[in-house]
């Protein structure tokens, strides 16, 4: 949650490294690779990540209904519940987790999120999926990875590899909630805080 | 929201929303197959029942172990209390084994608070009722059934109970669950009308913020839920109406009365319903009845708050405490 304060800085401070068409390209080529990789997408499930995970799930879903010319199931998975850090932070408002009604079981599940960090959320989102139900596989599929992984995932589809230093936080705006698509890259504000 | 909850009077309306929002996010789990999340793992949560109260017990656990924590069920029946052992120090036994969080029933109104402020323990209190006083989470859990059926499940997220027009029924004089109800329906933006025979109205209800009728026919015609409340025989030391037939008569809810409500009016109990007293089984056993979705809105409600006095390291809002009632 940024202050309007921050939003300003980061209105002067940051520089865009993806711009709405940029935005487009990647998802349409992701969702290419989807297709390439899943043989089809014949079982595919999408899963965003909220908040802005689960627009790119959907914004995905609609490329790989244009491409298959099949519905593809999308959901939101959230992941406050199984996050490490929980009692270092105030509890957190729970944001939507809405699992499509055909479930999970035996089926290709693909987690989609805007950035990918420290590992630390999608580890909490394969705890998550644990509880849910037992997918044939799971995959992620990430707009940016900045690096400085702290546990060992990695992403099968990456819309843009952003070399970053720790220092420097990166803020994914969608049109859904933002009302503008970029990707702007700045100076941290807060000493710890930053993308989770 | 502060550290504890103790009265429904403490929650802000932002508080309130944030509890029925997050109930709303723990009801979900309810329908899957794993119904367990392992939020509070490692935390230890003791029931601490002075009073019996099998329901709310047994909702309170189930909440607790949903959430993964430890449940320690401590009655006072058999226990060191009944060999005399005070308050204070059954708290610090508590203290000394490291609980998170202590979840107190208690016959004395005020127990829970004492608990909370007297510094014998470092633990969240939660108040599961105490004597004629409070039952915040009863009060919480009727609310979110009341936005679930009158505002809509989905529709409901963000939204408090503004404009709508709730009826308690019955025994106000003994009633937490009315008590409750009248300070956390009148934060959510609800106007509350108790009908209830005038020996049974407690003293000073002219500064709660509610309005009081004798008469509950008038009453039915515009109301969006009416709340039966127990007639709690336990706690009468006195005849209080002239018979039970009579009180069926004029404060009991029928078919026919039922007929009277809005289409859309729900009837509402908190449990155990005195069948053929307070409701007739016709209405008790018809749609419009919520009781029993009352008691499953209950674990996801204690589920809710639980997370958010404990699910951090802090609690989740700020601290906003209204005057004492």
């Amino acid at each position: 949650m940024d202050t309007e304060q921050q939003k300003q800085q980061y209105a002067t401070d940051a520089r865009p490294v993806l711009e709405a068409p940029d935005i487009a390209r990647v998802l349409t080529r992701i969702a290419h690779e989807i297709v390439e990789r899943a043989k089809g997408a014949e079982d595919v499930v999408l899963l965003g990540i909220p908040t802005r995970g689960v627009h790119l799930a959907r914004r995905l879903a609609v490329k790989l209904q244009e491409i298959t010319d099949r519905r593809i199931p999308v959901g939101s998975l959230d992941i406050t519940m199984y996050r490490d850090d929980l009692r270092m932070h105030p509890p957190r408002a729970l944001a939507r987790t809405d699992i499509p009604s055909d479930g999970i079981d035996g089926r290709l599940v693909v987690l989609v999120d805007d950035v990918l960090f420290s590992g630390r959320t999608i580890r909490a989102a394969l705890d998550a999926l644990n509880d849910i139900g037992r997918p044939r596989a799971v995959q992620l599929a990430v707009l940016v990875d900045r690096g400085h992984r702290e546990l060992p995932i990695r992403a099968d589809y990456v819309g843009k590899n952003l070399p970053t230093s720790l220092r420097e936080a990166v803020k994914v705006q969608l049109a859904e909630e933002d009302g503008r698509d970029t990707v702007l890259l700045g100076v941290k504000q807060t000493p710890q805080g930053g993308q989770p | 929201m502060q550290r504890h909850l103790i009265s429904a009077a403490d929650l802000t309306r932002d508080d309130a929303v944030l509890i029925l929002d997050t109930a709303e996010e723990m009801a979900r789990v309810a329908d899957r197959p794993i119904k367990k999340l392992p939020t509070l793992r490692g935390r230890t949560v003791v029931n601490l029942f002075f009073e019996d109260s099998t329901r709310t017990r047994i909702s309170f656990e189930a909440a607790e172990k949903r959430l993964s924590a430890d449940v320690i069920n401590f009655t006072a029946k058999g226990s060191s209390v009944s060999k005399g052992e005070s308050l204070k120090d059954t708290a610090q036994t508590l203290e000394a084994m490291g609980v998170d969080a202590v979840v107190i029933r208690h016959g004395a109104s005020g127990a829970p608070y004492r608990l909370a402020t007297s510094g014998w323990i470092d633990a969240a209190v939660i108040n599961a009722g105490d004597g004629t006083h409070q039952h915040p989470t009863q009060a919480l859990l009727d609310a979110f059934t009341m936005r679930r059926r009158l505002v809509g499940r989905d529709e409901g997220l963000g939204q408090d109970l503004s404009g709508k027009r709730i009826t308690l029924v019955g025994d106000i004089l003994h009633s937490r669950v009315a008590r409750s109800n009248v300070d956390l329906l009148h934060t959510l933006g609800a106007e509350v009308t108790l009908v209830s025979p005038p020996t049974l109205v407690p003293v000073g209800v002219e500064t709660w913020p509610c309005e009081v009728s004798y008469d509950l026919d008038r009453t039915l015609a515009k109301s969006d839920a009416v709340m039966l409340l127990r007639v709690q025989r336990e706690r009468m030391n006195a005849a209080f109406f002239p018979t039970e037939r009579e009180y069926s008569r004029r404060y009991g809810l029928d078919g026919d009365r039922m007929a009277k409500m809005p289409e859309h009016a729900i009837v509402m109990h908190p449990g155990p319903m005195v069948r053929g007293m307070e409701i007739t089984a016709e209405v008790a056993d018809s749609d419009r009845c919520t009781a029993v979705e009352q008691v499953a809105n209950g674990v996801s409600i204690r589920m809710a708050v639980l997370y958010l006095l404990l699910g951090g390291n802090e609690p989740a809002a700020t601290h906003t405490r209204t005057e004492e009632k």
